[in-house]
């Protein structure tokens, strides 16, 4: 029997078309249906119910240079109510889960994929000292209001959060609702992520439903929004075969982990990751428009004029925001430069593809 | 009472003499959600029952439109190409996919009266 989040009995009420997902029983969509949710959340605020997952604080003495064997970032420079993207790294350079990391007073909190959490989770806590802990905080929520409303539902009910940037964290009460606060999410909109008791959620939930700017939004909409945004979906986009390197995601890389820094390497697959940052990568996680009306689904084969295989797609519908199909995927990096004409293969026809620029849609991250 | 028949792959079919209007159930719709591509057969192709005919795609997958009788298209719904969302906001009026000449009367012995496809649809799947 798959797992509910507190918010089931809220989702049926709803009329939510329920699916099974990682194991959790989620929104898919719900009456408004999935474009509709999606135009909610670029042009005001939606909610999302990201319950499922997981949660992993570790504390310690030594919780920041026992992250760094795991994780190829720089710890010395994430402050106190910050947060940063980074993943988990396999021996072989692929990457085991993506992640955000925050640094709270005396602890680090790990959101992670619902999907691989308990694998993280063994992850992380076979490889800590004695000194430190990890826990899956599994009596928790998380939900997520994201859109350009956002920012003035969140700054009625908890005026902390008027000021938060994009990667800030704080804790703090919603309404009397323990919460910690996230200034970040997987839309490419401005937005907030709040972790609070189990027990809380649903109240937290309601809470936001009742502001008018705010309406549900299910995992439907939640794909189409991340893809049109850029992001990679682990298991799709990035997973324990593909390197950050070839992901594209080498932003996420300091200098003082790579060759020549003060921390260099010295995290599961460095070797191998530090020379492909070197070399390139054979393979490059790209862009591409359809030019087409026909949605180029994942795991479409891209071939050249001529027939051969140069990739594959990893993510690909329909953008409701750009009205037109969108997709990603990797092709061989000789042929990732911008504009090249490729195609994809949909039902054994090959249609005309281009490579193109990643966002779709542009970031509208509160940076200052 | 309706004057259409169903497929048990939630095809409708509407018999005038000769001549099927071909579209998808508003239970089918509903479950593939808004759709945001239709791709019809070519005026003049034949096909069989139960071949795939048309190709529709929502926000959450890809699926097919299977004749529901075989005999040689006659029309098709060009409109769809450019309001796919035709199927969904009218799937037995202005969502149509094609008009076929039936080859065969008697196929239409095989499709299912409203009563029997609403008895399936009401199922548990």
């Amino acid at each position: 029997m798959a797992n509910t989040t507190p918010l089931y009995a809220l989702h049926r009420e709803l009329d939510a078309k329920i699916v099974e997902f990682a194991n959790y029983q989620m929104p898919l969509n719900y009456p408004s249906g999935i474009i509709t949710e999606h135009r909610q959340v670029r042009e005001s605020a939606g909610l999302f119910d990201v319950s499922h997952m997981g949660q992993i604080k570790v504390t310690g003495d030594s919780a920041a240079e026992s992250l760094e064997s795991l994780l190829p970032t720089d710890l010395s420079t994430l402050d106190v109510g910050r947060q940063r993207y980074s993943f988990l790294t396999l021996d072989t350079g692929g990457i085991l889960d993506d992640l955000m990391i925050s640094r709270f007073e005396d602890h680090y909190l790990l959101v992670v994929n619902a999907s691989n959490k308990h694998q993280d989770f063994d992850h992380i806590a076979g490889s800590l000292p004695a000194d430190c802990t990890a826990e899956l905080l599994d009596n928790r929520s998380l939900l997520a209001l994201q859109g350009p409303l956002s920012r003035e539902v969140m700054s009625r009910l908890c005026p902390d959060l008027r000021t938060m940037r994009f990667m800030d964290t704080m804790d703090t009460e919603v309404e009397g609702i323990k919460c910690q606060a996230f200034c970040s999410g997987y839309t490419g909109e401005d937005g907030f992520e709040l972790a609070t008791n189990y027990d809380d959620a649903l109240k937290l939930a309601q809470l936001l439903l009742d502001q008018t700017e705010v309406q549900p939004v299910g995992l439907g909409a939640r794909d189409s929004l991340r893809l049109e945004a850029g992001l990679c979906l682990h298991g799709n986009d990035i997973h324990p075969n593909t390197t950050p390197v070839a992901a594209g995601l080498t932003w996420a890389i300091p200098a003082s982990r790579r060759k020549g820094g003060s921390k260099s390497g010295g995290f599961p697959g460095s070797e191998p990751i530090l020379l492909e940052l070197e070399n390139g990568s054979s393979l490059t996680r790209v862009g591409i428009q359809p030019e087409g009306r026909a949605p180029v689904r994942a795991h479409c084969e891209i071939v050249i004029p001529t027939g051969e295989s140069i990739g594959e797609v990893s993510s690909g519908g329909y953008g409701p925001t750009v009205g037109r199909p969108i997709a990603m995927g990797y092709v061989k990096s000789t042929y990732s430069h911008l504009g090249t004409e490729l195609r994809a293969i949909v039902r054994d026809k090959p249609l005309s593809v281009k490579i193109c620029h990643l966002p779709f849609v542009q970031h509208n991250y509160k940076r200052h | 009472m309706s004057d259409l028949r169903y497929t048990s792959d939630h095809e409708w079919a509407r018999v005038e003499g000769l001549l099927v209007t071909v579209g998808i159930t508003d239970y089918a719709q509903d479950q593939l959600g808004e759709l945001v591509y239709v791709e019809l057969p070519a005026v003049g192709t034949t096909v069989n029952q139960g071949d795939e005919a048309a190709v529709i795609e929502s926000v959450k997958a890809a699926g097919d439109v299977k004749s529901p009788v075989t005999g040689t298209i006659v029309e098709v719904n060009e409109s769809l190409n450019d309001s796919p969302e035709s199927v969904n906001n009218d799937a037995t009026g202005q969502g149509w996919f094609y008009k076929i000449e039936i080859a065969d009367t008697s196929e239409l012995e095989n499709l299912l009266s409203e009563t029997t496809y609403n008895a399936l649809i009401a199922e548990p799947s």
